[in-house]
């Protein structure tokens, strides 16, 4: 049971000025109810520290800490080794947060050397998909295809020309702990994957799909709709990885075509107008059969 | 000296930016079909529902509510409707 | 106890006496010897710290910052490119108002790559907020680093302050310096670190929030006032020091034979060693000289500055930078000093030397004093260039 009382003491309050129906500030609530008031967290430059500490306000009840663009793990690293020096690192889980940018292009060098060291240091990227929070460019975790600010589609393009970054098999090639990929349409799974991941000792990855409301160019209400598509049609595979190993994988119950996923999105939407568009949707089937064979979705 | 200006903040000082100005819509909970699934606490980006499964009685803080439509378009028995705010 | 050590080592080992909580760098030359000292000092357990060896500056400056957020004490080091590299963390720091010690190793910058002395790479931090301390010698640059950590961390300043040692001149020569034997002694110097605003569980602030126009100038103001508030701490800690530890090179200046000089030679770092022995020969053919050292770049010493050269001649300034488009960096300060205060009766004159390692000598002095006869308020002025070269 929650009370009224109970949703203003959450440790990631209401107030802040995400977008009506921002996927992001959902993730961050699902998983502060999980680590609880023991967390110092970081925060990249990006959507969620900049609407949630417009200074006075923040949403923050836990110590947070927001720096540069591309220092979250840097930060968080230095966090973990302040508490250790002070012997209180036990019973308080180091949070670092970061976006595309933060985590998978300018942040990587410094996410690199954090799970190198194997810091105790929880990662959570918040994939959106491109860098919403400067007015949605091309990031590297920006998908196949999709329209964004510097990978328009105009006559000479369908907009980005290059798969999205392998970001959590990067995670599994520096053979951290754990590895896990989550997503905003599976709330339970999510906090699972986040409890499991308090429980561990040494650096781990969590990289949560976050739809995001005026990027993707469709109406607030169906950011859940669109992450559990992500999931269904085989584009966004969830699974957990411990070193280099994959353990677990959430499995599809029905097969979705991605054409069901993408005519919901405004980004998209230049790949319905003819024939040369359809021949890319096919491009993007072939991507999510891909996924779903490597990963033994099916 | 305080240094805090524009630099240090005091936690969960964001309540004080009633966010419900946001809405155009907002929930109605019929409570007429509820089955308690708590989804709609779960999928809120806010975190304005609260209820209780054991009564089924859900409700939303429209302090805070940007009136997403999230809730009434994932409740599975179609128990939340989302109507425009009289402003 | 009186040691011949390699300035490195005087650096590691009174950063050890400060005993900091976690130590990140990334290794550059000329600063690799300090951080490869502090690292066997851990592996043998004579300083217990977490010695975090980083990917980058970058991220060496960023893992002190989350420490020092946290409230620990914090230190780092590095040099030019490196320096340059995390330059943007230290307007961060410094915005955060966060107490790191760093070293500096002086060092030129890249284009062309050149790894000798020079102060170039200071310049480039010197509006960021952060305190500027510049060392003359081996031993100032021990007892410097102590001092440091006690300014950073006034509850009033809290600021990072850069440590300035000259790459290779200061780093890699041995010097006679004399040590503190007791670690006792500089904890009675440097109380234990007691930061008001942390990240801590149990009063959970929120550091870094985004400054909207509204606020943000007020922040830059409190944070331009801390930096001007700091001078007395400055003279404080050194004074402090003197009465423990009987050694004392100056608070924000210093000075030497300025007494009756007619003119003087104004420079900051190991080249004031060359410059007074210069100077001693000069006085000794009976020219009037004197030189006045600054100590501290930032805060910029502006009243000991006037109080030192408003009735003398001639002002002779030796910098290892330059600033293309303008001129000199030092000298164009000095002269900007003496203009607030309507004195316009000194001529000043600012002189390049040094760049890239390039030695200076006290020939070198001799003749820059000569030719400073013949100039009029010029700065930005190379001096000693191979004519073959250009």
């Amino acid at each position: 049971m929650l009370t009224k009382e109970e949703t203003h003491n959450e440790l990631f309050t209401m107030g802040h000025t995400g977008c009506s129906g921002c996927a992001q500030s959902m993730s961050v609530k699902l998983i502060m109810e999980i680590l609880g008031k023991n967390t110092i967290a970081t925060n990249a430059t990006g959507c969620l520290e900049v609407f949630s500490t417009r200074w006075p306000e923040s949403s923050w009840k836990i110590p947070w800490i927001h720096s540069l663009f591309e220092n979250s793990a840097a930060v968080a690293s230095g966090v973990e080794a302040a508490l250790k020096a002070m012997g209180k690192k036990d019973g308080i889980t180091v949070l670092a947060q970061g976006g595309d940018g933060g985590t998978a292009d300018i942040g990587l060098q410094s996410l690199s050397g954090m799970f190198e060291r194997n810091h105790d240091v929880l990662y959570v990227c918040y994939d959106n998909g491109a860098y919403m929070n400067t007015g949605y460019q091309r990031s590297g975790l920006t998908p196949f295809d999709a329209y964004t600010t510097t990978s328009p589609s105009g006559k000479e393009s369908f907009g980005n020309n290059r798969p999205k970054k392998y970001m959590p098999e990067i995670a599994m090639a520096h053979r951290i702990p754990y590895t896990a990929v989550a997503s905003a349409g599976y709330p339970m799974d999510l906090q699972k994957k986040v409890k499991k991941a308090k429980s561990i000792k040494g650096a781990k990855y969590l990289q949560v799909d976050v739809p995001c409301v005026p990027g993707w160019k469709y109406e607030p209400k169906y950011s859940v709709k669109l992450a559990q598509l992500a999931v269904q049609t085989g584009l966004y595979p969830l699974f957990e990885a411990e070193y280099d190993k994959i353990i677990s994988v959430k499995k599809i119950s029905k097969k979705i075509p991605v054409e069901e996923y993408l005519k919901l999105q405004g980004r998209f939407k230049h790949l319905f107008k003819d024939e040369a568009g359809r021949a890319e949707i096919e491009k993007i089937q072939k991507i999510a059969d891909q996924n779903i064979e490597r990963f033994g979705l099916i | 000296m305080d240094f805090k200006v524009g630099i240090i903040a005091m936690p969960g000082a964001a309540l004080s930016n009633k966010t419900g100005s946001f809405a155009n819509e907002t929930p109605v909970f019929k409570h007429k079909t509820c089955t308690g699934c708590n989804l709609c606490i779960y999928f809120c980006p806010e975190g304005v529902v609260y209820g209780d499964k054991k009564t089924k009685i859900y409700d939303f803080d429209s302090d805070y509510c940007k009136g997403c439509g999230i809730c009434a378009e994932e409740c599975p028995v179609g128990d939340i409707e989302m109507v425009l705010v009289e402003k | 106890m009186k040691q011949v050590l390699e300035g490195s080592m005087a650096i590691a080992d009174g950063v050890r006496m400060a005993e900091p909580h976690v130590i990140s760098a990334y290794p550059i030359t000329p600063q690799t010897h300090i951080v490869e000292h502090l690292s066997q000092m851990v592996a043998d357990g004579d300083l217990k710290a977490e010695f975090i060896m980083v990917e980058s500056e970058h991220s060496a400056a960023s893992v002190v910052l989350g420490a020092s957020a946290c409230g620990v004490r914090t230190y780092t080091a590095t040099a030019s490119q490196g320096l340059l590299y995390m330059e943007e963390v230290i307007y961060n720091i410094a915005g955060m108002r966060l107490p790191v010690v760093m070293t500096l190793a002086n060092r030129a910058v890249s284009a062309p790559i050149n790894i000798w002395n020079d102060m170039q790479d200071a310049m480039a931090i010197r509006d960021t907020g952060a305190i500027m301390l510049v060392a003359e010698n081996n031993q100032e640059a021990y007892d410097m680093h102590i001092q440091a950590f006690k300014i950073a961390e006034n509850q009033d300043v809290m600021l990072p302050v850069i440590v300035n040692v000259d790459g290779f001149v200061l780093t890699h020569t041995f010097e006679v310096v004399e040590t503190i034997d007791s670690i006792d002694k500089v904890k009675e110097y440097l109380p234990p670190i007691n930061m008001e605003y942390k990240l801590d569980v149990e009063n959970p602030y929120s550091f870094g929030t985004l400054g909207e126009p509204s606020v943000y100038m007020e922040s830059r103001y409190n944070l331009y006032n801390a930096v001007n508030f700091s001078r007395n701490v400055i003279i404080d800690a050194a004074k402090e020091f003197k009465d423990m530890f009987g050694r004392f090179y100056g608070g924000l200046t210093d000075s030497y034979r300025l007494d009756d000089a007619q003119t003087v030679i104004v420079a900051m770092g190991s080249v004031l060693g060359t410059i007074k022995d210069a100077v001693d020969e000069l006085r000794e053919s009976g020219k009037k000289l004197g030189v006045l050292k600054i100590r501290s770049f930032r805060p910029f010493p502006e009243d000991e500055i006037v109080a030192a050269l408003k009735n003398v001649k001639n002002v002779i300034v030796i910098e290892k930078a330059i600033c293309p488009g303008k001129g000199g960096i030092l000298s164009v300060e000095i002269r900007d000093s003496l203009f607030k205060h309507k004195i316009n009766s000194v001529n000043v004159n600012g002189y390049t030397l040094g760049l890239g390692g390039r030695d200076i000598t006290p020939r070198n002095i001799h003749e820059l004093v000569a030719r400073a006869e013949k100039d009029e308020n010029v700065d930005g002025e190379f001096f000693g260039l191979s004519q073959q070269y250009l």
